[in-house]
């Protein structure tokens, strides 16, 4: 996919002008976080799973080397293959031999964000193997020739409408008077056109939530069955996962489980939760003959031992951008490449470059809904910061900012000037906008009022409003 | 160089100043003795209570339950779930000696396939091996007994539990499979089961029967 995160600002001003979208997003302030918040609230011991699943992570983070060849002895003992890659190119390049050696021409996918990060399916594609998606998130926007814009509501953008338009113009061996108003209509037509894709295909291909040092296994987490059917009905199983998936043990896995499906849809557990250790054995009735396990790098083992190594504990719940008031406005499309808000702009940075992702840790008022509702507690809004001073530093923001930022620096270096501006500005701001409250229009802010207003200001500084507080108080005492 | 050392070169480099010998300790120690973490008390009930939480999650997760006396009473609840719903008197069963030797034949007219399902079944049966009070979660795991594709293609789903496998936690249940399996072994396919098959992927709406089953019923024997 082509990236277009360094065109941020643009694919923010469409994705606001954009009214379908506009609609779509609707669903994300609506629904994720009050069952998330219910969910929450229902289990007292939510905070102590937190920090524990927090440690976990820490300590296999610590050790994943050690973690890494545990694991990979253990998948081996079962009968499993494990595949190192250090680059999506070199991902890509294990499947397409296992493919081709196999002579394999469909493919079924399993939901996998790490399958998009490395662009498998115009690969595969053009190799003349087909990739069939077959979470219906997925699956609707393969049919549109789009991308996720949402790491576990892959169609988050996409509204009920779109989906039948979409359905009418791909499944033409349907009738085409057939009623499909009803999303229970979209989802069984799915249904039995993706039935017929699992038995027909010669591979499938899931990723992972968890790899289990202990076991040797790799758990996927779903509640739609796809990425089950994925893996037991074709003769090889390839999972694809990154390194830092690694948890110690089947205990470890427990404890991360109980605050993902919380965190992500607001579930106790998702609907399935898998654990796939090697291939069928000799009596087994079923399952894949082959089980291949491709662990992919990519650039996280550079994030090790910086400041950005809190990231790997990211577990990919979602609940970051289905609370971030930046990813409400702009979906996920905007950030223009493969992971949306607040994670996504902590990692894409760290994975294609700050001079292609720079953009993206700027897209924050740096409210911290996104650390206070992560089941990880990773500190996001401080590691955008981060990316934010190592954007300064290498010169990567545009003139206008750099001279801003100066000028700012040179009044907050000088109390005795920022005081003497800010009080000559703020009263008349704070008069200017008395009547409303707010401007739904300022010279030079066109870029900030087009599309929200800005809250007019006290009509006194917070300084002067302080210190009049503390004169009160005094005259109080005396 | 490989990719594997490069790759594992490369964390070892990132983890530089870490004390090898005493990482490699706390690595055996974790996988050896398996901290067991914070464990809710939601489930941690006696034998009663615990069973009758395990019921009320999973009908919280829009699964049907029975309960019955002993596993003799199975086949009655299968085809009188089977009768209810209006679908075909057969089921689809592996291998599980607590399935097999069950009285099915008392149950007239209900056809009784072996092995595992190839999609064209209306209904499954399955054993679990353990039941999670906690989340009313389903544990089963893969092998002639119980295919995993009966967990799946089938429209509906029945599984039997046994009340004395209802455990009130998810650790409970890894420790019976490292009994079960051996310490560091594990089945082909472990499926931890809460609810139906759903999807919320068409404007957030959940929409029960996306790929897997549409219904699942549980029998709780005991």
């Amino acid at each position: 996919m082509q990236i277009t995160s360094p065109d941020f600002k643009q694919n923010a001003r469409h994705a606001l002008d954009d009214v379908q979208l506009q609609k779509a997003l609707g669903n994300v302030r609506a629904g994720f976080i009050d069952k998330r918040q219910k969910a929450v609230d229902a289990l007292p011991e939510f905070e102590a799973l937190r920090d524990n699943a927090r440690d976990i992570k820490n300590h296999a983070l610590e050790n994943l080397d050690l973690y890494l060849e545990a694991y990979e002895q253990k998948v081996t003992a079962s009968g499993g293959q494990v595949h190192w890659a250090e680059t999506a190119a070199d991902a890509r390049s294990i499947v397409l031999d296992i493919c081709r050696t196999r002579g394999a021409r469909t493919v079924t996918k399993g939901k996998s964000m790490i399958t998009e990060e490395i662009e498998l399916n115009d690969f595969l594609d053009a190799a003349g193997i087909v990739p069939v998606e077959t979470d219906l998130g997925e699956y609707i926007i393969q049919l549109r020739g789009e991308h996720p814009s949402h790491i576990i509501a892959p169609a988050v953008h996409v509204n009920q409408d779109q989906v039948e338009a979409d359905f009418r113009r791909v499944h033409t061996h349907l009738a085409p008077d057939r009623d499909l108003t009803a999303p229970e209509t979209l989802l069984d037509e799915a249904r039995q056109v993706l039935r017929a894709k699992y038995f027909e295909a010669d591979i499938g291909i899931t990723g992972a939530n968890f790899l289990v040092a202990e076991t040797g296994s790799s758990i996927i987490v779903t509640n739609e069955g796809n990425g089950d059917l994925t893996q037991i009905l074709p003769r090889i199983h390839i999972v694809i996962a990154s390194i830092e998936k690694i948890v110690p043990t089947l205990d470890d896995a427990a404890q991360i489980l109980r605050v993902l499906a919380r965190s992500a849809t607001g579930q106790d557990m998702s609907v399935y939760t898998t654990l796939s250790t090697g291939p069928r054995r000799p009596d087994d009735p079923d399952g894949p003959d082959e089980y291949h396990v491709i662990l992919l790098d990519n650039g996280r083992s550079a994030m090790l031992g910086t400041e950005f190594q809190d990231m790997l504990r990211c577990i990919r719940c979602g609940a970051c951008m289905n609370h971030c008031p930046v990813y409400h406005s702009i979906g996920g499309h905007a950030y223009g490449w493969v992971y949306p808000g607040p994670m996504g702009a902590v990692l894409t940075p760290a994975l294609i470059g700050v001079d292609k992702g720079g953009h993206l840790p700027n897209a924050s008022t740096f409210c911290g809904r996104c650390e206070s509702v992560c089941p990880m507690k990773i500190p996001l809004p401080k590691m955008m910061r981060h990316w934010r001073e190592k954007e300064f530093e290498r010169g990567l923001n545009p003139a206008t900012q750099r001279y801003g930022l100066k000028a700012w620096a040179f009044f907050a270096r000088r109390p005795w000037l920022y005081r003497l501006a800010t009080s000559i500005a703020i009263p008349v701001l704070g008069t200017a906008g008395k009547a409303k409250g707010r401007f739904s229009w300022l010279p030079f802010a066109g870029g900030w009022t087009k599309h929200r207003e800005l809250p007019a200001p006290e009509t006194r500084t917070f300084r002067q409003q302080w210190s009049q507080r503390e004169a009160l108080k005094q005259g109080g005492a005396a | 160089m490989t990719p594997r050392d490069a790759i594992l070169g490369k964390i070892r480099g990132g983890l530089s100043g870490a004390d090898d010998a005493a990482r490699r300790a706390a690595v055996e120690a974790r996988l050896s003795t398996v901290p067991k973490g914070v464990i809710p008390a939601r489930g941690q009930l006696d034998d009663v209570s615990r069973v009758d939480l395990f019921c009320a999650m999973v009908e919280k997760v829009t699964c049907s339950v029975a309960r019955v006396r002993s596993h003799d009473h199975v086949p009655q609840a299968v085809s009188d779930y089977l009768r209810a719903r209006n679908l075909p008197h057969a089921i689809r069963v592996g291998e599980d000696r607590r399935l097999k030797t069950l009285p099915w034949d008392d149950i007239k007219t209900l056809e009784v396939r072996r092995g595992a399902s190839d999609g064209r079944d209306e209904a499954g049966l399955s054993h679990a091996m353990a039941g999670v009070a906690e989340t009313g979660t389903l544990v089963l795991s893969s092998g002639p007994d119980n295919p995993t594709t009966i967990n799946f293609l089938p429209e509906h789903h029945l599984v039997v539990v046994d009340a004395r496998d209802i455990a009130g936690d998810l650790e409970t249940v890894m420790a019976k499979v490292r009994n079960a399996f051996g310490k560091g072994k594990m089945p082909r396919t472990l499926n931890l089961i809460t609810g139906p098959s759903r999807s919320g992927d068409i404007e957030q709406k959940i929409i029960l029967g996306a790929h897997g089953p549409r219904a699942v019923h549980v029998i709780v024997v005991g």
